[in-house]
């Protein structure tokens, strides 16, 4: 099996796995720390075109609200069915089980706004 | 921003720690839905120390606290407390309180720690017109640990020993713990029975670690937040305010109009005949949490009918749960209402409160 293609980080704290030209997109685990225990997501409809930066779902805590945006243009082709009955899974494998949506990326994909593992954490330290 | 005498504990425990009043306190440890169901399934320990207590003592402490308060304190023996109100000469919401009654003429007053200075102002102002009374601010010498939760007075029976076993609900004791004074009362705020312990600061810690070491599960403020909503206990800056009578937040029980006088009383008759609104309890049809401020709609007409003044979702219904402020011809349990969240109108259904509580 081929190691995984490392995750790209967004300034709003998605991160995204781009597999050719799958991208599967969801929260950080800085991000999920902070929003707390995750009680429900709102996502796209399968289908949906999205732009860089659009916000796609809301991501709802038992204290707070956080909106999702795409960190990469194309359309969704699947959202993460099992957060529905468990998303706890958000928090306790932000990065992997726990992912939001999959979207097949427009080519070319624009990633030059994304931030590598090192410039993320970065990012997050500054804050 | 100040601390309690549990900060370091708190810490160390790797709390999550945030400023709520002026005070560093902890709002999660392990997680807000892991300690709700610690709390409504064996027991969670609270640091609430950041409250204020208020002591009044003398003659004239009696009559001082019948005529601020608007339950009636000619009810209460020693050794009972009861739920009150402070109110303005308008009839709005000073603060929501504990009443305990040590002695005939010496009273405690539990107060907000977001509303304590107000509120000190508040009783310093009366209190000149009972000259026989003595005012003492208490708060910063006073750690209040509580318990809540089906096995919590097991456990506090096992810390404290047995002699606070049997009290009731409202009741509450004197006595000591590794020989440092304390008050033990059957109180909470959580719809779980329990105790909240008030002890002197020197002694907080090793109570806090014995209760613990016996099972109770450190649990911060958004479990409490979670629980009191689910049982649907008003909090001040959210049902209860300045602007808003006892009767539109869910408290017109707790002022006895026909005691004597007190603050507040004259509008309070007047507000309460002309109440328009009242507190209810709102569920979600379907997946969906309401928050503060979203707007309540009349489900046909769309209507403004109200506003959410707390909203979460519930771990132990599993459920988007409400509580708000709406229009007294569309409180009635059952009503179809929507709630706009954020823009989206999703369904609801009126339900009379509280969401949960167990026995209490």
């Amino acid at each position: 099996m081929s190691e995984l293609p490392e995750l790209l980080f967004s300034k709003s704290h998605e991160w995204v796995r781009i597999d050719d030209d799958i991208a599967t997109v969801g929260i950080t685990a800085h991000a999920q720390e902070e929003l707390g225990d995750v009680a429900l997501i709102l996502f796209p409809e399968v289908g949906r075109v999205l732009q860089v930066d659009e916000k796609f779902g809301e991501i709802e805590s038992i204290k707070a609200v956080s909106d999702l945006f795409s960190p990469i243009a194309g359309e969704v082709i699947a959202v993460n069915e099992e957060l529905e009955t468990s998303p706890e899974l958000v928090n306790d494998d932000p990065q992997a089980a726990g992912w939001l949506i999959q979207i097949r990326a427009f080519i070319p994909m624009d990633t030059s706004e994304l931030l590598s593992a090192e410039e993320y954490d970065e990012l997050v330290m500054e804050h | 921003m100040k601390q309690t005498p549990l900060h370091d504990i708190h810490v160390a425990a790797k709390a999550t720690m945030v400023d709520f009043a002026g005070w560093s306190m902890p709002v999660s440890y392990a997680g807000t839905v892991s300690e709700v169901q610690a709390v409504r399934t064996k027991t969670g320990i609270f640091d609430v120390s950041h409250m204020g207590e208020f002591r009044i003592v003398g003659p004239d402490a009696f009559n001082l606290v019948q005529s601020i308060t608007t339950n009636d304190v000619s009810r209460l023996q020693p050794g009972e407390a009861q739920y009150s109100l402070l109110l303005t000469e308008e009839a709005g919401v000073v603060d929501d309180i504990i009443v305990y009654c040590l002695a005939p003429d010496s009273f405690l007053i539990v107060v907000n720690a977001g509303c304590l200075q107000k509120d000190w102002v508040w009783f310093e102002k009366h209190a000149g017109n009972f000259p026989d009374s003595a005012l003492v601010d208490e708060s910063d010498l006073t750690s209040l640990i509580a318990i809540q939760g089906p096995d919590a007075v097991r456990i506090g029976s096992l810390v404290l020993g047995n002699e606070f076993t049997d009290l009731q609900r409202f009741q509450f004791a004197l006595g000591r713990y590794n020989n440092v004074p304390i008050t033990v009362s059957r109180t909470g705020y959580t719809g779980e029975d329990g105790f909240e312990i008030f002890c002197e600061n020197r002694v907080a810690e090793q109570l806090w670690n014995a209760l613990v070491k016996e099972g109770a599960v450190p649990a911060g403020l958004g479990a409490r937040d979670v629980l009191r909503l689910e049982a649907a206990y008003p909090l001040y800056g959210h049902e209860l305010d300045a602007d808003h009578s006892p009767w539109e937040s869910g408290t017109g029980w707790a002022v006895k109009l026909k005691k004597g006088d007190f603050t507040g009383k004259r509008q309070a008759e007047i507000r309460r005949q002309q109440n328009l609104n009242k507190l209810v309890g709102i569920t979600m049809n379907a997946k969906a949490i309401p928050r503060e401020g979203c707007i309540v709609l009349d489900a046909n007409s769309e209507s403004e009918i109200g506003t959410v003044t707390s909203g979460t979702f519930s771990p132990t219904l599993q459920q988007g749960i409400a509580m708000a402020r709406v229009s007294i011809d569309r409180a009635a349990p059952g009503t179809d209402v929507v709630v706009d969240i954020r823009g989206r109108k999703l369904a609801a259904t009126v339900v009379t409160l509280p969401f949960y509580r167990n026995g209490v």
